[in-house]
């Protein structure tokens, strides 16, 4: 009978460890050199070196680096800005995290291991006869002599790069909140001593927001720094990178489908805000998507996917006419063609090989495109397609963009733009087609330029115009002549701006109709398409109650056994024992009775004649024992022989 | 300041002449123990080792923060005063008695010519360590048989340092407060601009305590704020705008100044660096960053919706959920709705723990979409405790069913129920729970505002 438990126990296991496994894939390289960019302008800005002037009151430059609530992201930042610092600042750089430095002592002797790089041990029961000497070191002071010796010892290229001799100390705090104050407050009185021969640099890593320095320390000791404020960028800035890089780019052939966008961008804004595990949650999926689609041989570069087509096994060309994108895609053709896909194998490999290089060429012009919507939409007024890029190309991938209201107002909004944001728009959209380098979208940036042309021309003859118009001197009656002329004229036909503005606009429109097809229409786009959603859900973001709660209700549902399945409501004896003891408490209130328990137990499995009974009651104790494991009961002292229940419902 | 410039302190020069007394007579047998008490930057470090400089004395002086085990303090004793290879003899977890056995063997060897001190400053925190240490300090003479005297110095009076088993009195010297009037413009205008003349900066020390003293009485950081904002005092001289005896003028000129300073430098709202910064582009008229103002926190939609269920749990009485989240509950009475105890306002008497089973259910009726239990949002109510919004109660049974605290305020939880409301009934709700609590305790205006930022929106 344990042997079922553990089974139940293993698949929820099971559940986490897929997540943990994939760290480690591409895409973690290029968030992370964009991190290194981001905190080299921010070092170089502050530059550190003219900060350090000295002056009367103010101990140590601290600096607060403000992050966001992840903790994944905050590991790979601070690491980053280390490595950062000791590049071109000092070698002198420590960070500590709350969890080692529970004391002072603790937190001095961190310090000092790993700015000496030996152990210090304060630790006086150790039976080390080596210890004796380093162990009085542990202080301040200590590292004081050091630092003198080793500064001497430093390069003197190094010291050309700062102003004065010396070079700082660094000491990152990595979670400042969870620091205990007091510890905290003796760290920097200490140090307050040792300004003078001892330059430090404080950096608190700050999650919440910079006045929580206020509220931990008093202002005995917060008067002793001198305080810098850095934010970091917004994580929804990060995802946007992110989103760019990896997503919305035709280089990568993996893709991944509205629903499972929505999944990991869901996660993300309620749940974590961390980039990390959004780039772990891609990695996820790729690894699903070829692990789970035969077909997934195709997804790779154009070429490798051409050559991989030709030698496609008989299995696998039945699969691709089991697509449902290819059996669209047959229906479409004429009757002789459908016999041909249906029976000839080699003639499959050739259509798909055509099939992909259209999906191919369409991923090549749908990203310019759509980055050309996006720059046009996001200045408008509401954002009716979206604020981010990531919700216009959800909207796009998931069905014709062009029959949704929002599109429709949104092309109203262009259609009244005025001229000058127009222009300004339309050149982004030019600069963004010169990027893309399909032959089809020079064409599209050929024309957009055409336009651009006209537009300029006309403003100039405008200007001429107006200018004329300026030096007439008119009288009362002509001025209302002139404007009643102006308003029948605005009303019977458009100037040639306007013209040309709806010109535009057709134009885009046709554009979006043409390039902005939802990707599901595309014949064979399974092969790069990613799209259970529901296995990504289930596994990334995990209900451990839930599934708690199935296993010991439904246990068919994990050991797949004939004998379990059951009516709902009854209660099957061959149930293993916690299911039952977990049934029958579900009955019960918040207080059990033992006694009744073990009976409704022993009425139950006295319904099946083959068991012995005189092990009934170790049973019972062992279920019951295990249901406390589990945090459904727990032993109670508001009365005797009864547990308490902890969970919700029931009676 | 050399210590003769000390002596210029007219309060001090009593207390001054009898430590000075204490000390005058090196070869003879000094007094055991010597306790000197008085405020912060009164000088009390200053002066003694002054003293201990210019007269050459031989002294350890020791800060109790540093020693975080008494073995340090040994040590630091030992090495001061016999060289670090007497300090190297001490054991690896050196006890009084070690301390005592070692100084008597070391004075032995090289007896005092003079008295030697140990200084122990902030000995305030002598008291967290070993319970006999201080009263074996305190008659340390005695025990190792050799001319040593032990200064304590503090800012606590003694009463609070005598153990319950009593011990030896040490000589107890008070150092005054700086007066207002003498003592403070005195020392401040010693570091008087060479530029200028003294009596055009004893004038600026003059406005400047008068802005400062009633909030600040600690040399060190006026002599800083004098120092920073002396440049913006001379800015009419120099452009010749006013002469050194147009003191109304200058005065008009650095009071809003001064003012700005106590609510921004002082407080170390902005560091001193940004402040000298802002003066010199003042003209561009930058805004002040200041720490306080960054007071936006960026929390994932549900953690934002935990701490408001958060907060609702911990304000409002559990007996009146059943009223708020409950779509059809009873009709209760008015009358008996509240009971008296529950009159006073819940802000006054703080925030009260709750189960994790009543944040949920709040937290599941406040969020208007399903929401699954998945281990993410219990991880975030984790992650909200270490950010310290929320605060874990010290409860036997943490396992089960942990209580928990709200310990964020009423602003911050209306600005996020602020930007994460699309739903009007949270707001209701948060409106409705305060309304209650309002018309119960009329006086407290912050609640009003409240109520009043609420129909803004």
């Amino acid at each position: 009978q344990p042997n079922n438990n553990m089974s139940i126990l293993k698949v929820l296991l099971v559940t986490d460890l897929c997540v943990l496994k994939c760290v480690g894939f591409e895409g973690t390289g290029q968030y992370y050199s964009n991190l290194k960019s981001r905190y080299g302008n921010n070092i170089d800005t502050c530059n550190i070196a003219q900060l350090l002037a000295p002056s009367i009151i103010d101990l140590s430059k601290t600096f607060y680096c403000h992050l966001g609530v992840n903790v994944p992201d905050h590991a790979m930042t601070f690491r980053s800005l280390c490595n950062l610092l000791q590049d071109s600042v000092t070698p002198f750089v420590v960070s500590v995290h709350a969890k080692e430095c529970a004391a002072v002592k603790l937190l001095i002797q961190k310090v000092l291991e790993q700015l000496m790089g030996r152990g210090v041990s304060v630790d006086e029961e150790q039976e080390d006869d080596t210890a004796l000497l380093q162990k009085t070191q542990c202080t301040i002071s200590a590292l004081c002599q050091w630092y003198k010796t080793k500064c001497t010892q430093v390069s003197p290229k190094r010291k050309e790069n700062l102003a004065k001799n010396d070079l700082p100390v660094v000491v990152i705090f990595k979670d400042f909140e969870a620091f205990n104050s007091q510890v905290l407050q003796d760290f920097i009185l200490i140090c307050s001593r040792y300004t003078q021969e001892l330059p430090f640099v404080f950096i608190f890593g700050i999650a919440t927001s910079p006045s929580a320095i206020q509220h931990r320390l008093p202002h005995s000791v917060s008067s002793l720094l001198c305080i810098e404020v850095f934010h970091s960028l917004s994580c929804t800035q990060h995802l946007a990178s992110v989103f760019d890089k990896l997503i919305l780019n035709s280089q990568f052939p993996f893709k991944l489908s509205s629903r499972v966008i929505q999944v990991l961008v869901g996660i993300f804004l309620y749940h974590d805000f961390s980039v990390q595990n959004f780039v772990k949650g891609l990695q996820f999926s790729m690894l699903e998507h070829f692990n789970s689609q035969p077909l997934s041989v195709l997804c790779c570069q154009k070429h490798e996917a051409l050559l991989s087509a030709k030698i496609l096994s008989k299995q696998n060309v039945e699969r691709i006419r089991h697509l449902p994108s290819f059996m669209r895609y047959v229906e479409t053709q004429e009757p002789q063609e459908q016999v041909r896909l249906l029976t000839n194998d080699e003639h499959v490999k050739e259509v798909c090989q055509k099939l992909l290089k259209n999906l191919h060429t369409y991923h090549k012009n749908y990203y310019p495109i759509l980055q050309c919507l996006h720059s046009l939409t996001s200045s408008l007024p509401k954002f009716p397609l979206g604020k981010h890029i990531r919700e216009l190309h959800v909207s796009c991938i998931e069905k014709n963009l062009w029959e949704t209201e929002e599109y429709d107002s949104a092309l109203q909004l262009l259609r009244i733009l005025a001229k000058d944001e127009l222009v300004a728009a339309l050149r982004s959209c030019a600069e963004i087609l010169k990027s893309a380098n399909t032959k089809r979208m020079q064409n599209v940036l050929q024309q957009l330029e055409d336009f651009l042309g006209v537009s300029s021309e006309d403003s100039s003859g405008n200007g001429v115009v107006s200018a004329k118009m300026e030096y007439q001197r008119t009288d009362l009656f002509q001025l209302q002549k002139t404007l009643l002329e102006k308003e029948s004229r605005r009303t019977k036909r458009m100037n040639p701006f306007e013209v040309l503005r709806s010109q535009v606009i057709d134009f885009i429109d046709s554009l979006v109709r043409e390039y902005l097809t939802p990707a599901e229409f595309q014949p064979l786009n399974e092969v790069c398409y990613y799209s259970s959603s529901g296995v990504l859900r289930q596994r990334l973001n995990v209900t451990p109650r839930t599934s708690i709660q199935a296993a010991l209700t439904h246990p068919f549902y994990y050991l797949k056994n004939e004998s379990l399945k059951t009516n709902t409501g009854t209660i099957s004896s061959a149930a293993p024992d916690l299911c039952i003891v977990y049934k029958l408490h579900l009955e019960c209130g918040r207080l059990i009775n033992l006694y009744d328990w073990l009976e409704a137990y022993v009425t139950v499995m006295s319904a099946a004649e083959d068991q012995d009974t005189n092990s009934e009651d170790a049973r019972f104790i062992q279920a019951v024992s295990e249901m406390e494991f589990l945090g459904f009961v727990k032993s109670t002292k508001q009365k005797t022989d009864h547990v308490a229940r902890l969970t919700w419902g029931g009676c | 300041m050399s210590h003769q410039k000390s002596f210029q302190y007219a309060d001090l020069l009593s207390v001054l002449e009898r430590v000075v007394d204490i000390m005058s007579a090196p070869d003879q047998y000094s007094y055991p123990s010597v306790f000197i008490y008085g405020h912060r930057a009164t000088g009390k470090s200053h002066v003694v080792l002054s003293i201990m400089k210019d007269l050459e004395l031989p002294h350890a002086s020791v800060d109790c923060v540093e020693c975080v085990s008494s073995g340090l303090l040994f040590h630091q004793v030992l090495s001061a005063f016999f060289g670090p290879d007497a300090a190297a003899l001490l054991p690896r977890c050196p006890s009084l008695s070690d301390f005592v056995r070692l100084y008597k063997q070391m004075s032995s060897n090289s007896p005092a010519t003079q008295t030697r001190y140990i200084i122990l400053d902030r000995a305030e925190r002598m008291r967290d360590m070993d319970f006999s240490l201080l009263p074996a300090l305190l008659r340390l003479q005695e025990l190792v048989n050799d001319n040593v005297t032990v200064i304590l110095l503090s800012e606590i009076v003694w009463e609070k340092f005598r153990p319950n088993t009593g011990c030896f009195e040490p000589l107890l010297f008070h150092f005054p407060d700086y007066s207002k009037g003498k003592s403070l413009v005195q020392i401040l205008s010693w570091d008087h601009h060479p530029s200028y003349t003294p009596e055009l900066y004893a004038s600026y020390i003059n406005i400047l305590l008068g802005v400062f003293f009633s909030v600040c009485r600690d040399l060190r950081e006026l002599r800083h704020l004098a120092v920073l904002n002396f440049s913006k005092f001379c800015e009419p001289l120099e452009k010749g705008e006013a002469k050194e005896s147009d003191i109304h003028k200058l005065w008009k000129n650095i009071e809003p100044h001064l003012q700005r300073a106590m609510q921004t430098v002082y407080l170390r709202e902005v560091s001193s660096v940004q402040w000298e910064q802002q003066q010199m582009d003042e003209k561009e008229a930058t805004t002040l960053r200041v720490l306080s103002a960054h007071a936006h926190i960026e929390l994932p939609y549900y953690s934002k919706f935990l701490l408001i269920a958060a907060y609702l749990a911990s304000f409002n009485p559990a007996r009146t959920d059943r009223r708020f989240f409950l779509k059809s509950h009873g009709k209760i009475r008015k009358t008996n709705f509240l009971k008296k105890h529950e009159k006073t306002s819940n802000h006054l008497l703080g925030p009260k723990p709750f189960p994790l089973d009543r944040l949920m259910a709040i937290f599941y009726s406040v969020v208007d979409s399903r929401v699954a239990p998945t281990a993410s949002i219990f991880s975030q109510i984790s992650s909200l405790v270490t950010l310290q919004l929320l605060s874990q109660v010290g409860h036997d049974d943490q396992l089960d069913s942990p209580k928990y605290k709200c310990s964020v305020s009423l602003d911050f939880i209306l600005a996020i129920s602020r930007c994460v409301c699309v739903c009007v009934r949270l707001l209701d709700l948060l409106a409705l729970s305060l309304v209650i609590q309002s018309q119960v305790v009329r006086q407290e205006r912050s609640l009003f505002t409240a109520v009043s930022n609420l129909h803004l929106l």
